[in-house]
């Protein structure tokens, strides 16, 4: 992966620009899939932005996205908090709690992290309801809001822009480097003296940021909230396999992943119901055997063996 | 194997009704249908939303359609499975508004579901008449959404109807004031538990035992073990469908010594009777109905004759009977312009198999909170504004 420049940076402002333009253009049954579209492309470019140079495969986003949501939900419902306060609230709860675990756990490695933060989610969720039980006593989490569609994603719009001007800023700086060669070899990391705990625990903290932010966001737009079903482990394959089917390598890659397989993904749903999730592992078996560093990465390779044909 | 049979057919069903859709494009009706077919409430949703909808669609076009305005209206159903997916369902929701464009919508299955999308079928105009969708918040949610409706009760009504239950029990000296009570640690569980631990406070009893378990567990024997040992001879449990069977089973191995057994949802099934026969005889569940109503049997006959199925006793009847409101109301306004259409729902009072049934501020008290399974039959007896309540019997014993 190699430091994003100005050029893309200001390519990747004026996309977000037009981008911005969307609701003025389509109905509203395309407006419904835009929020989608920019929810999975705020939650996979905050994922790529740890798990692109670090390599670690991180499942755990359903749960942050369910700990936005859920917060939302019971600040609104039962303390009458405005939404706005909640979602702040929720980011910053999202972010200490993805520090705690990626203290705990970011020793481990390979697929040893990839079972606990898929098991992550399952845990948050039991937790949720175990406390809602006990102390809370909730009587069903509304969330009552004049939000339309549009201005989710308009605020989703400006959350992606953000995780993508992070990311920005992060790769060209020394952290960045040092991702990058925690990346290709963690040893070699230790070796030469970077702190790889702490760079991993701090981009793993900004993943958690964000998609408990998404996770508020989105809340509106259910109106109502229930731990079982706000944390979803889908979410979380849906992520990776955006970010994957993109390619990891490059920031701006999950966004070429989540617009084609979203728009694929509708269209089997709505032709082939029960056959979904097939698809959904064909996705899988496609990037990994075809596309291991995803569309983007396969149109660099092409393009770098046309070079070299013609050259 | 039976649920793939029927969801094919259903599929079937579908496929007929579109393509007939394409012959005779001008005199149709398009209604629109989303409910789970998979995921956690699907169990419930192919117990009592789906069988009803087909019957609905196929007993109107039997009779050749919709009379609106004169002009007679086959309907065209457009299905879709949510996957008991809030993302999911508000998506195909602005598929229906939008891109197929349905004249009006069948209310989804689940409080959640309902809430999540009042607001979109509000911005079409579409009346919702929801059935399963019980929430103490119906005033706030239905100024907010004019369009919805609310047919099935409140919490408080079901847990007031069970207090009623323990309250007559223990005036006629078959318990005494010890309730244990159980909850399944979801939003509807949480919120009946909540509502009862007040009201049956408030009524002198003293819950002894009261604990919730996780949803999806497979394990209720220590629960049932520890309302064994708790002495009471009341048992309440606010449960949902895999764990009101798993704590009936547990009743029947620890031969739990009460005369007062109630487990709410899913209760009131045709297969918890043919699971467990007559050893669950005068075990209490929410829900009920009145089997010995000409309308009502005349409605499970043709239910199980169309689906295949046994209707369940409880809100099989109120979501046939909401289907029912639409069309009355579709008719009697002659028009498929939804608002007039909602707002003749408003003012006006519909002949269902639950009788006559008027709304109240969007809101019909006209439903069944409690019933019994006596000899082989789950009947209603305690419930508003309806008929055919029968006395409560004590339950003696787990034999066949």
């Amino acid at each position: 992966m190699k430091p994003p420049g100005h050029p893309e940076l200001i390519l990747a402002a004026a996309a977000a620009v037009a981008a911005a333009f969307l609701p003025m253009v389509v109905n509203n049954y395309w407006l419904g899939i835009g929020v989608d579209a920019m929810m999975y492309v705020a939650l996979a470019t905050s994922w790529a932005l740890f798990s692109g140079p670090t390599r670690h495969i991180s499942l755990a986003t359903g749960a942050f996205f369910g700990v936005g949501g859920f917060l939302v939900g019971t600040g609104m419902s039962d303390h009458q908090a405005p939404f706005w306060a909640m979602a702040a609230l929720s980011a910053f709860v999202g972010a200490i709690l993805a520090a705690l675990i990626g203290i705990a756990t970011l020793r481990l490695s390979g697929v040893y992290f990839v079972i606990f933060t898929l098991g992550l989610a399952e845990m948050i969720r039991n937790l949720v309801s175990w406390v809602q039980n006990n102390f809370l006593g909730s009587r069903g989490l509304y969330v009552l809001t004049d939000f339309r569609d549009q201005h989710l994603y308009w605020m989703l719009l400006a959350v992606a822009s953000s995780v993508y001007l992070l990311g920005w800023i992060v790769n060209r700086s020394r952290l960045g480097f040092a991702l990058r060669v925690i990346g290709d070899d963690e040893t070699v990391a230790r070796h030469v003296g970077i702190d790889t705990a702490a760079a991993k625990v701090i981009l793993f903290t900004t993943t958690g940021f964000f998609a408990s932010l998404v996770g508020a966001i989105i809340a509106p737009r259910w109106s109502y909230i229930e731990p079982n079903q706000v944390f979803s482990p889908q979410l979380s394959f849906f992520v990776v396999i955006m970010a994957l089917l993109g390619g990891a390598g490059r920031l701006w890659a999950p966004i070429v992943g989540v617009i084609p397989f979203l728009l694929i993904w509708n269209w089997v749903d709505a032709s082939f119901p029960k056959q979904s999730i097939l698809f959904l592992g064909l996705a899988f078996l496609l990037i990994v055997y075809v596309l291991p560093n995803g569309f983007v990465g396969r149109i660099e390779q092409l393009r770098d063996r046309m070079r070299g044909a013609g050259g | 194997m039976i649920r793939g049979t029927i969801s094919s057919l259903a599929a079937a069903a579908v496929f007929t009704a579109v393509s007939m859709g394409a012959a005779q494009s001008a005199e149709t009706v398009k209604i629109g249908a989303i409910a789970p077919k998979t995921g956690p409430l699907a169990g419930g949703a192919t117990v009592t939303q789906w069988p009803n909808v087909r019957l609905w669609v196929e007993r109107v076009n039997a009779e050749g359609g919709l009379d609106v305005g004169g002009d007679r209206m086959l309907i065209e159903l457009i299905e879709y499975d949510d996957k008991t997916n809030p993302g999911e369902h508000i998506k195909l929701a602005q598929r229906l508004a939008e891109r197929d464009k349905v004249d009006f919508v069948v209310a989804p299955y689940g409080t959640g579901f309902n809430i999540a999308t009042a607001p979109i079928y509000g911005r079409y105009g579409y009346p919702m008449i929801a059935v399963s969708a019980i929430t103490d918040k119906m005033e706030e949610l239905t100024t907010r959404y004019p369009n919805l409706f609310f047919t099935l009760g409140t919490t408080t009504a079901f847990v007031e109807g069970v207090k009623e239950i323990l309250v007559e029990k223990r005036d006629a000296g078959v318990i005494g004031d010890e309730i244990a009570m159980v909850n399944v640690a979801d939003a509807f569980g949480i919120e009946l538990s909540d509502v009862a631990r007040e009201l049956f406070t408030e009524a002198g009893f003293e819950l002894v035992y009261d604990k919730s378990y996780p949803l999806g567990t497979p394990d209720l024997s220590p629960v049932m073990k520890g309302a064994k040992d708790s002495g009471a001879k009341a048992f309440v449990a606010w449960s949902y469908p895999p764990d009101s069977f798993g704590l009936a089973e547990q009743a029947i191995i620890e031969n739990l010594d009460v005369a007062v057994y109630y487990s709410a949802v899913a209760t009131s099934f045709p297969s918890f009777s043919e699971a467990y026969g007559g050893k669950i005889d005068n075990v209490l569940g929410a829900g009920g109905t009145n089997v010995d109503d000409p309308r009502i049997a005349e409605y499970r006959k043709a239910h199980e004759e169309v689906t295949g199925k046994v209707a369940d006793y409880w809100a099989s009847a109120n979501t046939y009977a909401a289907l029912q409101i639409l069309q009355q109301a579709i008719e009697g306004a002659g028009t498929l312009d939804r608002d007039a259409v909602t707002q003749y729902i408003k003012d006006n009072s519909f002949d269902t198999v639950m009788g006559d049934l008027a709304f109240e501020n969007n809101v019909s008290h006209t439903f069944w909170s409690v019933g019994q399974w006596q000899d082989g039959v789950f009947r209603g007896v305690k419930g508003s504004k309806v008929e055919g309540a029968v006395p409560v019997r004590v339950k003696d014993g787990w034999a066949e």
